[in-house]
């Protein structure tokens, strides 16, 4: 967080600054929507690892970290990206191969932990999971938990209504509240000082952003704190939040932005492609990510007939009639 | 009229849903059904998603549930605070229909959609709960769409994603969950259901031209197959209706 009023920087220096090995992340969107992709990749491109990452829902983001090598530890609801891969594919080879650890929660715990970070409070009750193996299969064992000052010594617990039998509950679950070191989100909106406008649905991105220590918001458009102070009800997240501002039209691309950009179904098919074997997901590495500088270097290899196809209808906030197939 | 088995899935689950429904959907076939459901036969029946939209237009069929398709022309658009909040609220929760899809089923309607093998080191890692948990644990109704396959239809999960009867009548009040549970699984040979009594899986349907015993043979554990009917085939005009106005594209029929 940050009181100041002008936070703009460069995608390269904030990422530096505030994206450490090590550290605890946290990213925003839900599988094939509004990823914050540009920092992604500059996260890969940095070469920054060994970091334990929390998701609900993801995707396309949580797919390149754990293929750019970032991730040592997951947290996570569901690893897949809707029709473009019922489970994603550089996950899937991670935890079958035992070079991450994962940790099983419901998307609903998620968010609830992510809340309960947000709120200030250790954890927050829900029914979900309630015999199941969320609750009796651990990913981190006790010893790795008890060790480590940064994750809580249990998953989650079970509890005994103490409000007896209110709501006719006898048994409520506890979650665990996450507060990230770093949340990255990609907005539609910002202004210089972080006040943040998503447009279509916010996902989990608020919880996310409200629980972390530090905030970076890349946007398609750099708005003036005027235009953002209008309207505010359509704002999510207040300035004091947000430790950097970076501009980045296209920041979620190959994911959809609403209002801006739908997800490049030709991107995301060429990337499952390449996923699937090792040694042709290094060329896919060298050309798309640590080859281009800058994500404008890497949109370039897009042509911009394509580029143009993608573009948001007005109307409806994605590209209709775009070839899916 | 010819049709396909994923045709014949879609509207068999189509025909599950009425008017009072709220009807939260997955990817793929799952949002396929509920569309169908309300240009065919229960056109008030509210669709909605985890990601947070209620009673979006789907102009355009959506790839995932996070699909800015599902954003467009909607009530509200939230998040997934939201949308968790409407299946598990005791006044709402009540109309939420739920449709799934797993890995593997047992025969109480528990779902693995995690892992095949160790959960520390499986040999087939799979997406995870997502809602399905959430879902599962909740709503008053859920259909489960699977393939019929043996290794699918197991005796015993790997991992219990996400809860249906777990062991019997009286499993979901011993782990503290509300009432509720599985009422149908769909597959592309038939239908089952869950006996009111026991809470065990039997066969409820068999397409045209299939058998029970077809069936049973994909299958690890054996169902009751005395209740079995066939199920009627979709009808021209559902299938029309499904062909020409949920996925034009047949981006996923």
């Amino acid at each position: 967080m940050n009181v100041g009023q002008n936070k703009v920087m460069d995608l390269k220096e904030a990422i530096s600054t505030f994206v450490k090995p090590g550290c605890h992340l946290s990213v925003g969107g839900f599988t094939i929507n509004r990823n914050p992709m540009a920092a992604v990749y500059e996260i890969i491109r940095q070469k920054i690892g060994d970091i334990h990452l929390y998701v609900h829902s993801n995707g396309q983001a949580t797919d390149e970290l754990i293929g750019g090598g970032c991730i040592s530890k997951l947290e996570i609801a569901y690893g897949g990206n809707g029709k473009f891969a019922s489970t994603c594919i550089r996950f899937r080879k991670a935890v079958q191969e035992g070079s991450i650890e994962v940790e099983d929660y419901t998307n609903y715990q998620m968010t609830l932990r992510f809340l309960a970070g947000s709120m200030g409070v250790p954890f927050l009750p829900t029914r979900s999971s309630l015999g199941s193996d969320i609750i009796n299969k651990w990913g981190f064992s006790k010893e790795i938990r008890k060790k480590s000052p940064k994750i809580p010594d249990e998953k989650l617990m079970e509890l005994e209504n103490p409000f007896t039998g209110w709501t006719d509950t006898e048994k409520v679950v506890l979650v665990p509240a996450i507060n990230p070191d770093v949340t990255i989100i990609h907005v539609q909106k910002a202004d210089q000082s972080g006040n943040c406008r998503i447009e279509g649905l916010t996902f989990a991105d608020v919880e996310q952003a409200k629980s972390a220590r530090h905030l970076l918001v890349t946007c398609e458009e750099l708005c003036d704190n005027d235009e953002l102070k209008t309207d505010s009800n359509q704002n999510q997240i207040p300035f004091i939040h947000v430790d950097a501002v970076i501009h980045v039209p296209n920041g979620a691309y190959p994911t959809a932005c609403f209002n801006h950009y739908d997800y490049d179904p030709r991107y995301l098919h060429l990337y499952a492609k390449h996923a699937k074997d090792d040694e042709i997901y290094k060329e896919y590495l060298d050309k798309y990510i640590l080859g281009p500088q800058t994500h404008n270097a890497l949109l370039d290899l897009m042509d911009t007939a394509h580029m143009e196809g993608i573009k948001a209808d007005p109307r409806t906030g994605y590209a209709a009639n775009l070839d899916r197939s | 009229m010819e049709y396909t088995l994923k045709e014949m899935m879609t509207i068999i689950a189509a025909r599950e849903i009425s008017n009072q429904d709220i009807v939260f959907c997955g990817t793929g076939i799952s949002m396929l059904a509920a569309m169908a459901a309300k240009k065919i036969n229960a056109p008030e029946s509210v669709i909605f998603f985890e990601t947070g939209a209620i009673d979006s237009k789907l102009e355009e069929i959506p790839m995932a549930v996070g699909d800015s398709r599902v954003m467009y022309h909607t009530s509200a658009n939230g998040g997934l605070l939201d949308s968790f909040a409407t299946m598990q609220n005791k006044i709402t929760g009540d109309h939420v229909v739920g449709i799934l899809g797993a890995a593997q089923i047992d025969k109480f309607g528990n779902l693995n959609s995690t892992v095949i093998g160790d959960y520390q080191r499986p040999k087939i890692r799979f997406s995870g709960s997502g809602g399905g948990c959430d879902v599962a644990s909740f709503v008053s109704k859920s259909l489960i769409f699977m393939q019929q396959e043996k290794r699918k239809f197991v005796k015993k999960l790997d991992y219990l994603t996400s809860p249906g009867y777990l062991d019997g009548p009286n499993g979901r009040k011993n782990a503290g969950l509300p009432s509720g549970g599985p009422s149908m699984v769909i597959t592309n040979m038939g239908t089952m259901r869950f006996d009111d009594r026991t809470r065990e899986m039997y066969l409820s349907g068999c397409y045209p031209g299939i058998t029970p015993e077809q069936i049973l043979e994909k299958m690890e554990f054996t169902v009751d197959i005395s209740r079995a009917k066939e199920e009627a085939p979709p009808t021209p005009k559902e299938l029309q209706l499904l062909r020409e106005e949920c996925d034009p594209q047949r981006l996923i029929l």
